[in-house]
């Protein structure tokens, strides 16, 4: 496979949300607004990315059996900093986002990436590969939020265009399955067609 | 194997504590910065370090709040009350609350929540959260109107009302029982 299609096979082909569908407990609980689900999408590709480019250059010196820890120990390490970079800079963010920054340490699409791919893999591919599936997570994510914060809050990055609420429930979490349902199957679509 | 595991530990463990030292002092800052806006967001300005000169002072249900005293030429002018209730839709709610010495409501600014985007995240504008200030509880009854008070819940999130004007009652007794008002 070239290199220009490990990037790119995470926004579409085996994109994690749409395609994948693993990663679902902060893409459905994070999508409230467009800049939640961004920003929480920036904070995995961050993570994913740099444990993918560790985790590709230690791979070959660790035992096949603590492999399972090890990637854990390093992708914690890359959340924990995450989590207090956001702490000092964009603490507004961070607030909002809350548990779920933590919680990106046992979202499977980062160790799947360490274990199905950057494992098995050099530097260089791991890097884009870990790049192309954190963007296409959060382009999923972002198109998420800002359906919700469209048909939820009347808004879009914030900015309503409507006076008072919008149709609450695209707000609450069974707005979030619906709406996740209908961008897959709009997608399954696309795809088959 | 334990080679390995050791080293990777070990630079974990480094890249870490050097993170935290950068990031140590900037979230220090922005906690403190937030903390002295929302102070001077419910009280009138002031010349003191109303930080320095906190005291806490007990609520009578078993813990106690913090008191920031706002003072003019060593006068008191207000009371910032940091309080809070657990009785938020999604549990747990700060809010710092202004006293002027009389009792009255100056203003309201949320410090944490986690109610539900949309519904009762508005407790955090105007529209709600202003209908307090000027008020003196002596003579507002902190209560929505469903249960026969005088403030105007939040639609469709009565807990999140409920759970606000819970917060503020508790600062306005704690006030009162440490005689301050």
């Amino acid at each position: 496979m070239s290199l220009a299609k490990q990037f790119t096979k995470g926004f579409f082909r085996e994109n994690p949300i749409l395609v994948l569908l693993i990663g679902m407990c902060p893409t459905l609980a994070t999508t409230t607004s467009a800049i939640n689900g961004l920003g929480m999408g920036i904070a995995t590709t961050f993570v994913l990315t740099s444990s993918n480019v560790v985790i590709s250059l230690l791979a070959k010196y660790i035992p096949d059996k603590v492999r399972i820890p090890s990637f854990i120990v390093v992708i914690a390490s890359f959340v924990t900093i995450v989590d207090l970079v956001m702490q000092a800079y964009v603490p507004g963010l961070y607030e909002t986002l809350g548990i779920f920054i933590p919680l990106i340490v046992v979202n499977c699409i980062v160790l799947a990436r360490a274990e199905a791919f950057a494992s098995k893999n050099k530097l260089l591919p791991s890097f884009l590969d870990g790049l192309g599936m954190g963007l296409g997570f959060t382009m999923a994510l972002g198109i998420l939020g800002t359906i919700r914060e469209i048909l939820g809050s009347g808004s879009v990055f914030g900015y309503k265009f409507i006076k008072g609420d919008g149709i609450l429930v695209f707000i609450l979490a069974p707005g979030a399955f619906i709406a996740l349902g209908y961008l897959i199957a709009f997608i399954n679509k696309v795809r088959k067609a | 194997m334990i080679m390995s595991l050791t080293f990777i530990a070990l630079g974990a463990s480094a890249a870490l504590g050097f993170v935290y030292e950068i990031t140590k002092r900037p979230i220090e800052l922005t906690k403190l910065n937030k903390k002295l806006e929302a102070i001077k967001a419910v009280v009138p300005s002031f010349d003191n370090n109303p930080d320095q000169e906190m005291f806490k002072l007990p609520t009578g249900e078993g813990d106690s709040l913090e008191v920031f005293p706002a003072k003019i030429n060593n006068e008191i002018i207000g009371y910032a009350v940091r309080t809070s209730t657990q009785k938020g839709f999604s549990g747990y709610i700060g809010i710092m609350v202004g006293f002027s010495p009389d009792g009255t409501i100056i203003n309201t600014n949320v410090l944490e929540q986690k109610e539900t985007p949309g519904l009762g995240t508005k407790m955090t504008e105007p529209s709600f959260k202003d209908q307090f200030n000027g008020k003196n509880p002596d003579n507002f009854k902190l209560r929505v109107k469903k249960d026969g008070g005088e403030v105007d819940a939040i639609t469709a999130a009565t807990i999140t009302s409920r759970a606000f004007c819970d917060a503020l009652e508790r600062a306005y007794n704690t006030l009162k029982k440490g005689g301050l008002i």
